[in-house]
């Protein structure tokens, strides 16, 4: 098991340290002079030499390059050119606003998908199946940012003055945002520092901080921001886990050992739940981790849509003003992220069915 | 367990009885997939409007009719304007009806590029195997290692926005799949004798690729191919949301959407259109992708 984990971390080394390069080259791809990219089209040559030099990129090539990614695994993702600010700072405070959207939207996807595809499976080639698979095929050929909008749409204007009504953007309405959990627990923290640093992030993700902190009102009100957003970005990850769980457990179902179970009398729902699930589950739980890939693009999308600060609208707008060190650090973070999480799922199906270590 | 028996019994002598190639079989469970062919309909529809868009569309896409008509700018469907008109007073009908012309052969030309290149790399990792193969491999694997919606987003950025940027972005995001089956396919080729006894009477490796490897390889091709196309298209409407795909005025579905969405609690109908023609068309492909999976490989048969 143990020579299983080392093989699988150590395939992952060159994909990351691939990563790195890719996203060094970036702004060196792009045409033009990285100064007036970085700088606009009217800057001196003075203040181009300066730039050049406090960022190193007067340096050669390869010394750029083992400096940045010395950088990089020490934490340190330079300056915001637009906000003037660390980036580790920006990206600390966008984080949980993203965070806090994919766990909601995956939470959803699983806790849907999956009981939608055992139906479709336990009833098979019945209406049930049918109307399963054609929502399922309608949420994958979806565009989210549309399906977003129609949201938007119907629960902020059509259910206005109804129960029901859901705001369309933001994630707190007006004097609604809770206050951080350490100051209602009436905790004091050091201004700086890992504790402070890990407490705001914490008080950042918004449903869990009002909870934890029994600011019931500022809680619901969260949650109902955070309903359609969630609802939107879930959609296709919970489109797919459907139809991986139901041709998953339709592909057990005909195994030897089910007839077997089922020739001794164990009938409908108790083979697949006694019998069938628990195998039927492991390429499920691969699909789960794929879809964190859909997941981060998706937020690019919702979080445009909605009107919230996550690290997608933030790597967007540092895309169109060419704000080269949040463009470069959180790629790295989110494709780290993506790549660290698909190697766990390799490892946790090793580790669910033992026939794949012996590969 | 009698009907089971039955129908082993009699199909053989069915089988018989008339000549069957491998195709018209295919054909045939392609035929009794309900879904597959709704999703070929769809399809075959989508490509004829593309067609006769001229035809079809009843004004100029690029025409403000707010001059020449008695209408005004965001008028809502009418007998007239079936789907209303948009914030230049254009018929959104005809934009949509254009729109195909743009889609369409952006999702094609995605995915055949992708295959070429992709196929291109996956024949020649397979084929030479060692050092080439891991380098060539790694490089599919750092493509994977980012979420493809946002490395495609990168690359526009790079390359500059645009409709034929978009289309190189999403090729190359896409192209480490093909890549992997075509791999895959060479690998396991390789080992079986008829290919050994080829390369044994000096068959050219070409030869052998073109004979032996890429027939067996056209199938999950074909199929993951189809899916691409649609996968392709949600994506080029995608970044054409984030105004890194089609440019205004071009009729894109993607682009018409991201133009009105500030309208959409005002003028639902210019968000509504555009989004179902993306839907649709997505939906086709899917379904007629699907579809030929199931009738091309007859091991998934339930």
């Amino acid at each position: 098991m143990i020579g299983y984990v080392l093989r699988r971390v150590l395939t992952a080394v060159p994909v990351l340290f691939g990563v790195l390069v890719a996203v060094f080259l970036l702004p060196r791809l792009t045409p033009g002079e990285p100064c007036s990219a970085i700088l606009g089209e009217r800057a001196t040559p003075a203040a181009c030499e300066q730039l050049y030099e406090v960022n190193g990129l007067d340096q050669p090539i390869h010394v750029q390059l083992t400096t940045y990614i010395g950088n990089i695994l020490t934490g340190d993702f330079g300056d915001s050119i637009k906000f003037n600010r660390p980036v580790t700072e920006i990206l600390l405070e966008r984080l949980p606003v993203t965070v806090e959207l994919g766990v909601t939207a995956l939470f959803m996807a699983v806790a849907v998908g999956i009981p939608l595809g055992i139906l479709a499976a336990r009833f098979h080639n019945t209406g049930i199946d049918l109307g399963t698979m054609a929502f399922a095929n309608i949420g994958v050929s979806m565009p989210i940012f549309w399906l977003g909008l129609i949201l938007a749409y119907f629960f902020a204007i059509v259910l206005q003055g109804t129960p029901f009504a859901l705001p369309p953007s933001g994630r707190f309405s007006a004097g609604m945002s809770p206050a951080p959990f350490y100051g209602v627990w009436g905790l004091t923290l050091a201004e700086t520092g890992f504790v402070r640093t890990t407490a705001d992030f914490i008080s950042r993700l918004g449903v869990f901080n009002a909870v934890i902190s029994a600011q019931w009102d500022s809680a619901v009100d969260a949650i109902k921001h955070l309903i359609l957003p969630a609802v939107a970005l879930s959609t296709i990850p919970m489109a797919v886990i459907a139809r991986m769980t139901r041709s998953s457990l339709l592909d057990v179902l005909g195994r030897d050992y089910v007839r077997t179970a089922r020739a001794k009398g164990a009938i409908g729902g108790r083979v697949i739940r006694h019998h069938a699930l628990r195998n039927a589950l492991l390429p499920v739980v691969t699909v789960i981790g794929l879809q964190l890939g859909a997941l981060l693009g998706g937020a690019v999308l919702t979080e445009t849509i909605f009107g919230l600060a996550g690290i997608g609208t933030a790597l967007f707008d540092a895309i169109s003003t060419r704000d080269f060190p949040i463009i470069q650090s959180f790629t790295v973070v989110i494709a780290t992220t993506y790549v660290i999480v698909n190697l766990v799922v390799d490892l946790s199906y090793g580790f669910l069915d033992p026939r794949v270590r012996l590969r | 367990m009698t009907e089971g028996l039955a129908v082993s019994i009699t199909e053989p002598d069915q089988l018989l009885d008339e000549p069957t190639s491998v195709w018209r079989l295919a054909l045939q469970r392609f035929l009794h997939r309900k879904l597959g062919v709704v999703g070929l309909f769809v399809v075959l529809t989508i490509a004829l409007v593309a067609l006769f868009a001229p035809v079809i569309a009843p004004y100029d896409p690029l025409q403000p009719l707010n001059r020449t008509e008695d209408v005004q700018r965001r008028d809502p469907p009418s007998s007239e304007h079936i789907m209303g008109l948009d914030s230049n007073a254009r018929d959104e009908f005809s934009r949509i009806v254009y729109g195909a012309r743009v889609s369409l052969p952006l999702g094609f030309t995605t995915v055949l590029l992708a295959i070429l290149v992709g196929a291109g790399i996956g024949a020649i990792s397979g084929y030479f195997g060692g050092w080439v193969d891991n380098v060539l491999m790694r490089l599919m694997d750092v493509i994977l290692g980012f979420p493809a919606l946002i490395l495609a987003i990168a690359i526009v950025f790079i390359l500059g926005p645009g409709i034929r940027n978009t289309l190189l972005a999403i090729a190359i995001v896409t192209l480490p799949q093909y890549a992997r089956v075509m791999r895959s396919s060479v690998l396991s080729i390789r080992e079986i004798d008829y290919v050994s006894a080829s390369e044994a009477l000096g068959a050219s490796p070409w030869r052998i690729l073109r004979t032996r490897v890429l027939p067996n390889a056209l199938t999950p091709l074909v199929v993951l191919g189809t899916l691409g196309i649609a996968n392709a298209i949600l994506e080029a409407a995608a970044l054409s949301f984030l105004g890194l795909g089609a440019q205004p005025p071009t009729p894109e579905w993607g682009a018409m959407l991201a133009q009105e969405r500030a309208l959409i609690f005002t003028f639902p109908h210019l968000v509504i259109f555009p989004g179902l023609a993306i839907m649709i068309t997505v939906l086709g492909f899917n379904l007629l992708g699907d579809g030929l999976r199931d009738a091309l490989d007859p091991s998934l048969n339930e």
